[in-house]
């Protein structure tokens, strides 16, 4: 019996991209619907009735909503290869930890990042960032990856968003090297991997993608 | 003495007392120690240097933060009543209904005690309830015919805490009338046989509540 799985999707979003990170690091086959936000599919309507956000994973029919829960659902269906968790319970609650921060803390400021801050504000978001990703640094520690040697939890909940962030630095906004100097590196190691750079779009795409929406709407 | 579990909690706390819930329904023996929150010790600054904030589990001398992975580590550890179901699409569901618990209904609900606008805010409020009234059905708790890993975290809404609050308040919140099942579902909660050791005193928790918000006027 061939499984079906479907992820309602939007090609930016850092919490669907985590799914597709994990889906290819598990070689599962898949079929990606793209969303339009402004115009939501009755299927998503229908799989997120609560949220009616992206992304929703569909496994043979039944929808599961909430990245950090759809990518604990993916490790347990998906024993096989590829695991996003460790065994260990105690190292498995630390990674939860590490993702639910990622959730409080990192994700608002990629919000403020792009609202539009200026001056004193900007500048107290910054620094407030960089606060959470040296503390990151620190649990990143000497390994390659937040899951050790290979991509876990946390690596799949923080790469979409310092993706993103390598984009500010593309435009000055900051340097992530100076004030961050572990995070390019571990952002350039997840890129190499396949999985990552064929699932996901690089900082330089993302920075394109910026330039190309900046510029159209300049006129 | 045995595998030294030690929790640091606040009596009021629905967090502190979910991890509570889970132990004592796993008959696992632990050592509780009251945090002053306005006096935070070394050791819950030590444990929980990321927020500062209780609860916090020891197990074998390593700390674990956040009610949700603490309850989650507990059900993993200790086998005995489990609290998740095994079935991966129903955890998706209890975690997805935790998460909504925490996430919207509780932010909605405080909201309305601070909300300049209180009858949008209580009708957003009620939104968020409808939708949990849903999710349980005709389920004696969300777990089934047992308390599980939703019940617990939906604690503030099936114990006392939110009854106080909407009483001292004034607030309709959660009424028989608009939310049936989950008023019954909560009269289950705190009458469940272990549920009911785990709750803060409710004098107490009234008291304290008067003073925090006030009497209505």
């Amino acid at each position: 019996m061939a499984d079906e799985v479907v992820l309602l999707d939007y090609w930016i979003s850092p919490y669907a991209m985590r799914l597709r990170i994990a889906l290819a690091l598990k070689g599962i086959e898949y079929e990606r619907k793209e969303e339009e936000l402004n115009n939501k599919s009755p299927l998503l309507l229908q799989s997120n009735p609560v949220h009616k956000k992206v992304p929703v994973l569909i496994h043979n029919g039944k929808p599961i909503c909430e990245s950090v829960v759809a990518l604990q659902y993916i490790d347990e269906v998906w024993n096989d290869k590829a695991p996003l968790f460790p065994s260990d319970p105690y190292l498995r609650s630390q990674a939860k930890f590490w993702a639910d921060y990622v959730d409080k803390k990192i994700s608002s400021f990629a919000r403020k990042l792009w609202s539009g801050a200026k001056g004193e504000e900007m500048e107290v978001v910054k620094k407030d960032l960089f606060d959470c990703l040296r503390l990151l640094e620190g649990e990143l520690g000497d390994k390659p990856f937040f899951g050790g040697e290979t991509l876990g939890l946390v690596d799949l909940a923080l790469l979409p968003f310092a993706s993103w962030f390598s984009v500010h630095d593309k435009f000055g906004t900051f340097s992530l090297e100076a004030e961050c100097p572990k995070i390019p590196p571990w952002v350039k190691r997840c890129f190499q991997m396949e999985s990552v750079s064929e699932s996901v779009p690089s900082p330089d795409q993302l920075y394109d993608y910026v330039v190309k929406m900046r510029n159209s709407r300049q006129e | 003495m045995g595998e030294e579990v030690k929790l640091f909690g606040v009596w009021g706390s629905p967090f502190s007392r979910r991890v509570e819930m889970a132990l004592k329904l796993k008959g696992v023996e632990y050592e509780y120690f009251e945090e002053d929150l306005q006096n935070k010790s070394d050791l819950l600054l030590k444990y929980n240097p990321v927020h500062k904030k209780i609860p916090v589990l020891l197990h074998k001398g390593k700390p674990i933060a956040e009610s949700a992975v603490i309850l989650e580590y507990i059900d993993e550890t200790w086998k005995g009543f489990p609290l998740l179901p095994k079935d991966p699409y129903q955890r998706a569901t209890a975690r997805f209904w935790a998460r909504f618990v925490e996430e919207k209904c509780m932010p909605a609900l405080f909201n309305c005690t601070v909300a300049e606008d209180r009858k949008k805010a209580v009708e957003e409020a009620h939104e968020t309830l409808k939708l949990l009234e849903n999710e349980l059905k005709d389920k004696k708790f969300f777990g089934g015919e047992d308390i599980g890993f939703v019940d617990i975290v939906a604690d503030f809404i099936g114990g006392y805490w939110l009854r106080d609050i909407q009483e001292i308040v004034g607030l309709e919140l959660l009424t028989k009338e608009k939310f049936p099942k989950l008023c019954e579902w909560s009269d289950e909660f705190v009458n469940h046989a272990v549920i009911k050791e785990c709750l803060p005193p409710r004098d107490k928790l009234f008291a304290f509540f008067r003073t925090r918000f006030g009497s209505k006027s």
